[in-house]
């Protein structure tokens, strides 16, 4: 199968520190990459690097044989990061579908309450943001994963501030993602409920 | 265009949640300009030669008092990543952060004028030629002050050191804008000044955007 996202001889570098260099992989339809590493090895700079947030200081990304940079590359891409990246003030709901909305999204109020639901946050979606727990919170996050197509899913510790059920659950998602033929890039440091992919050692 | 308004629609909303943000830098509009007649007296002719200055230098300090919270939220909390990863252009959505700023801080200010240079024995047309010069240097004032606030995203102590930066910007805002008022009281022609004003919020309205979202990307790495 032809490589989709295709990354050679990747190098970072944090002021003199070198992170890494020569990182080379490719990733077909279906696929899944699982990046691993210590804490400070450069797990989140390459995740970074690939979804265009900080440049690199050598190599290059291929997206559908386009270099990243001029590939529709954004489109095809969700990157969801540390950050909660919602807003405390709104509700889930209003979450899901404002940040639909600035991508450009037209997102039915069924449809998220769907992706609310599915993530197990039935009867809270009108309650501010604010009064949710942290894994609450991560969940509203990762309800976008329901409600914004994207082929490319990276998501760095995604599976942080998560209980068993949830961790279930936001592995049988990227199952999901992967049997439709998208692609994932994550990092983790416990094992994950995923048929084995491909492993990157940093 | 529909991510520009989404994004004003969204920022209004968060505006409306958190009203007391909002407010401050309006209630700090209408103190300053308040102080000034109470602090000099009831002397019309002096308060009439001072008002357009004041009321501009109190415009143009109520505004710079919101700009630090511009971008400083949605970068705490990951959003503007987010927007930076969008499929929508990212300065479609930075400019439609900038024209809620005009809409929360600006608007507002436009608004308030007329009824606060009446403590300045303004008359009739010099309060519609202050509240016009206000109409266009207030966007002028979110164009510029946006570029300040990305440009100090994320530093320490960057309140102080966007004053120092945007405020020097301002100046020709300033004096093209007290300009107008002056000329209006002093019974002289006001197109000059409002054509330069004008001039300026276009060139800005076309370049603050592009540059603003620059030093974002810059501040985001």
């Amino acid at each position: 199968m032809p490589a989709m996202l295709k990354v050679s001889r990747l190098a970072c570098s944090r002021g003199e520190r070198q992170l890494f260099a020569d990182v080379s992989f490719s990733l077909a339809a279906g696929e899944w990459l699982h990046v691993q590493g210590e804490n400070g090895a450069g797990k989140t700079s390459l995740l970074r690097l690939l979804v265009g947030l900080s440049p690199a200081d050598a190599g290059e990304i291929y997206w559908r044989g386009v270099a990243a940079s001029e590939a529709d590359f954004h489109r095809d891409l969700l990157y969801l990061g540390h950050h909660a990246a919602v807003k405390d003030d709104l509700t889930p709901l209003e979450n899901l579908c404002l940040s639909a909305a600035l991508d450009g999204i037209h997102l039915h109020e069924e449809a998220a309450l769907a992706a609310l639901v599915r993530l197990g946050l039935r009867g809270r979606e009108a309650l501010p943001v604010r009064v949710l727990s942290a894994g609450q919170k991560r969940r509203v996050l990762l309800a976008r994963l329901l409600t914004r197509p994207a082929a490319l899913w990276v998501l760095d510790e995604a599976f942080n501030a998560l209980d068993s059920g949830a961790v279930q659950l936001l592995g049988a998602l990227v199952g999901e993602h992967l049997a439709r033929g998208g692609l994932a890039v994550l990092t983790s440091h416990q094992p994950l409920p995923l048929p084995a992919g491909k492993r990157l050692m940093l | 265009m529909n991510a520009l308004l989404a994004t004003v629609r969204r920022d209004l909303l968060l505006a409306l949640r958190r009203k007391s943000e909002v407010l401050t830098s309006l209630f700090f509009f209408v103190i300053v300009a308040s102080l000034f007649p109470l602090g000099i007296g009831p002397e019309p002719a002096l308060l009439k030669k001072i008002a357009p200055g004041v009321l501009w230098v109190a415009a143009l300090l109520s505004t710079l008092l919101g700009l630090p919270r511009l971008f400083a939220a949605d970068h705490l909390d990951g959003t503007l990543e987010q927007m930076a990863l969008s499929p929508s252009p990212l300065a479609l959505l930075i400019a439609g952060k900038i024209l809620a700023h005009w809409l929360l801080c600006g608007l507002p200010l436009v608004l308030l004028a007329p009824l606060l240079g009446l403590q300045f024995a303004l008359e009739g047309q010099t309060l519609f030629i202050l509240s016009l010069s206000l109409l266009l240097g207030t966007p002028l004032l979110s164009l510029i002050g946006a570029m300040g606030a990305a440009l100090t995203l994320g530093v320490r102590g960057g309140g102080v050191l966007l004053a120092l930066l945007v405020l020097p910007l301002y100046i020709p805002t300033l004096i093209f804008g007290a300009g107008a008022v002056e000329a209006q009281s002093a019974g002289l022609g006001v197109e000059g000044h409002l054509s330069l004003l004008a001039a300026l919020l276009a060139l800005a309205v076309f370049f603050a955007p592009w540059a603003t979202t620059a030093a974002l990307r810059i501040a985001l790495e």
